[in-house]
């Protein structure tokens, strides 16, 4: 096995910020905003390390897809311990209308080319909250995958992942290569050490293109509008449980 | 190969000065990336409990340790002895962001950083560098700098701390005053005369490991702000150590001091601006949700001023702060700019946190906004490394050389 891995960091606008919509309602504003790398993300490049600092993997490699300002985000991964990375350039209309499906076909033509024993992502970004890059990816490689994680460990030649699902947590064991996707309660990503951020300086990040790659970036969706969600409207006070079960049962609740 | 050697230095030196000016309009992207981490630790790990280590005077212990694992507690200390091996430009945006987060938090970074391990690092012998200053790196020890005394402040030529020579011993006799660290503190620097008659130019520095025979600490000073940092007398009685605990020559103390308080004032200056942010941000924050008279405050032209004004004030002593460190970097004379850095940005962080109290309005008497605990936190930066007269005297004593006067 090569011992190496994809891990997957997207930049996205920073919690924090508190979300405008354009005027025009086709989107959000998102120049001049602060950015930072999506936090699942985070935990995923943190996982990645961690594998790396138990000599159970041999090299991590951050990959970003987006414009020119991606590479900041790569470099926190480096700073964070990631070995190299990769920046598939996606730029203007292309990378508004980059998607799940998009992302999952450059991911999955990179883990090929670098023949990746494991892809690590986040489960879900904060902007789109899709949830479906991982999946996604793993399909196209037709590898397992264990998303979810909110603990993996890696076993002779098989990766044992402990899933939150809705009923619980499900213990799943998959066999490498594989795709996983990281659950907020999988790590406490690291702050990264000024050494390291020094380092991080000198690692490569490597530029590479979509059509480099063979990959199709023409989405099958189009955005018709983006709103604020609804104010909250008062709510009603009422004197009886009977006048409670009333009121449910006029607005077609119960 | 000299001349290869020759031209990759000149070329460095260029691009340094070249670098010197962009950095003030943008700064490199390994400094970006370390603000950026240094704010994140800020705003998730200690501004969070800055309002309880306030109230309860407690030491920082865990966020200490944890940027000490970071590399903050000995940022220019070079990577063999433990520390990050970065430059003061990156020290001082870190101290700024710990600061912005909880300024104690900040006053122990610098403390340590300039005032503890600097002299050391700069006069130090190799030796002293590896007992006192590595193990002060990883944030489990943090050491103290006791120059001040109950009779003299602004006056460090007076010292009346004594040292004689004892055998092979050096017995130091004296009380050091308003020590920052000093509870909590593994060493300390200290400043004491070895020939009264020779006034200044009789004092010399040593090293003391905390706790200590003959070393003792007054009562924790119950101050107005920075109340998680501990403050309080040194007092030495009889304290024997060994010769070997001088730190650099003997009479060279009045002038290790003040090289070091040069430094340590970049450091203080960007505790300032740390305050001085949070308060403004604090003020921001709070005009754009308040509504009076039918619109958010901030749509007030008396409160825009105000925000504007402090914006101003806090810019250009960031501006004042990043000059100095980079002119210390750059190994060129840096004292006028790190005392006007450092007078600026105490003024500025009184003058934001005082003007942020009164945007807040009754809000900003309460402790439940942050705004009256940056008010009680700035007002010793005009201070502490320096009094604002102090600075006064070291930049007209420099502005003077410069006219010739």
């Amino acid at each position: 096995m090569s011992g190496r891995v994809l891990v997957g960091v997207k930049r996205v606008i920073d919690y924090a910020v508190k979300i405008r919509v354009k005027p025009d309602n086709s989107g959000v504003v998102t120049d001049g905003v602060k950015h930072s790398m999506n936090p699942f993300c985070e935990i995923a490049v943190e996982e990645a390390v961690k594998l790396k600092e138990k000599k159970l993997i041999k090299e991590v490699v951050a990959v970003s897809c987006g414009p020119q300002q991606s590479q900041e985000t790569i470099r926190t991964a480096l700073a964070m311990g990631a070995d190299r990375g990769i920046h598939v350039e996606v730029t203007g209309k292309d990378y508004e209308n980059l998607g799940p499906l998009q992302v999952s076909k450059i991911l999955a033509a990179l883990a090929k080319k670098e023949d990746a024993q494991l892809v690590i992502l986040g489960k879900q970004a904060i902007d789109d909250d899709c949830n479906q890059t991982g999946q996604m990816t793993a399909a196209l490689l037709d590898w397992p995958q264990g998303t979810f994680a909110s603990e993996v460990a890696l076993e002779a030649d098989k990766i044992k992942v402990v899933r939150e699902i809705d009923g619980g947590l499900e213990t799943i064991k998959v066999n490498t290569p594989a795709v996983l996707t990281a659950d907020l309660r999988l790590n406490t990503p690291r702050y990264a050490t000024l050494p390291n951020i020094m380092k991080a300086k000198k690692k490569k990040i490597a530029n590479v293109k979509p059509a480099d790659l063979g990959v199709d970036l023409t989405s099958r969706l189009e955005v018709l509008r983006v709103e604020e969600p609804p104010q909250r409207q008062a709510g009603v006070k009422v004197e009886t449980v009977d006048d409670l079960v009333g009121k449910l049962k006029e607005a077609g609740r119960i | 190969m000299a001349a290869l050697f020759k031209a990759r230095k000149a070329l460095r030196l260029c691009l340094s000065g070249c670098r010197s000016l962009s950095q003030l309009a943008e700064l490199p992207e390994t400094h970006q990336i370390l603000r950026q981490t240094c704010r994140d630790f800020a705003d998730r790990e200690l501004t969070p409990i800055a309002a309880k280590l306030d109230k309860e005077h407690a030491y920082p212990a865990k966020q200490v340790q944890e940027l000490g694992v970071m590399g903050v507690m000995a940022m220019e200390v070079p990577e063999e002895l433990g520390g990050a091996g970065m430059d003061y430009l990156a020290y001082s945006l870190a101290v700024e962001e710990i600061s912005r987060g909880c300024a104690s938090t900040g006053v122990v970074v610098s403390v340590n950083n300039s005032l503890y391990i600097g002299p050391i690092l700069k006069f130090g012998t190799d030796e002293q560098k590896q007992q006192w200053i590595q193990p002060f790196t990883t944030g489990e020890k943090v050491g103290c700098f006791a120059l001040s005394e109950p009779g003299n402040g602004s006056d460090a030529g007076a010292a009346s701390t004594t040292a004689r020579q004892e055998g092979d011993e050096w017995v130091l006799n004296g009380t050091k005053a308003w020590i920052t660290n000093s509870w909590d503190a593994s060493a300390t620097v200290v400043f004491a005369t070895t020939d009264k008659k020779l006034k200044h130019k009789g004092i010399s520095a040593f090293l003391i490991p905390m706790p200590h025979p003959g070393l003792s600490l007054g009562k924790k000073e119950d101050k107005l702000g920075i109340r998680a940092s501990s403050t309080a007398n040194i007092i030495l009685e009889d304290c024997r150590i060994p010769l070997g605990n001088m730190l650099g020559p003997r009479g060279a103390g009045f002038k290790i001091a003040m090289q070091t308080l040069d430094s340590g004032r970049i450091g203080i200056a960007a505790q300032a601006l740390g305050i001085a942010q949070a308060s403004l941000d604090c003020a921001a924050d709070y005009a754009h949700k308040r509504t009076a008279f039918g619109a958010p405050i901030g749509k007030l032209q008396a409160i825009q001023f105000k925000l504007a004004d402090m914006a101003v004030a806090i810019e250009s002593a960031r501006l004042l702060t990043w000059k100095a460190a980079m002119l210390r970097d750059s190994k060129k004379p840096f004292s006028k700019e790190a005392a006007m850095a450092k007078l600026a940005a105490s003024e500025a962080a009184t003058f934001c946190s005082h003007q942020a109290i009164q945007v807040l309005g009754g809000m900003g008497y309460v402790t439940d906004m942050p705004a009256e605990r940056h008010y009680r936190d700035a007002r010793i930066t005009e201070i502490y490394e320096g009094t604002s007269e102090i600075q006064r005297l070291v930049i007209a004593g420099q502005l003077l050389k410069e006219y010739q006067l």
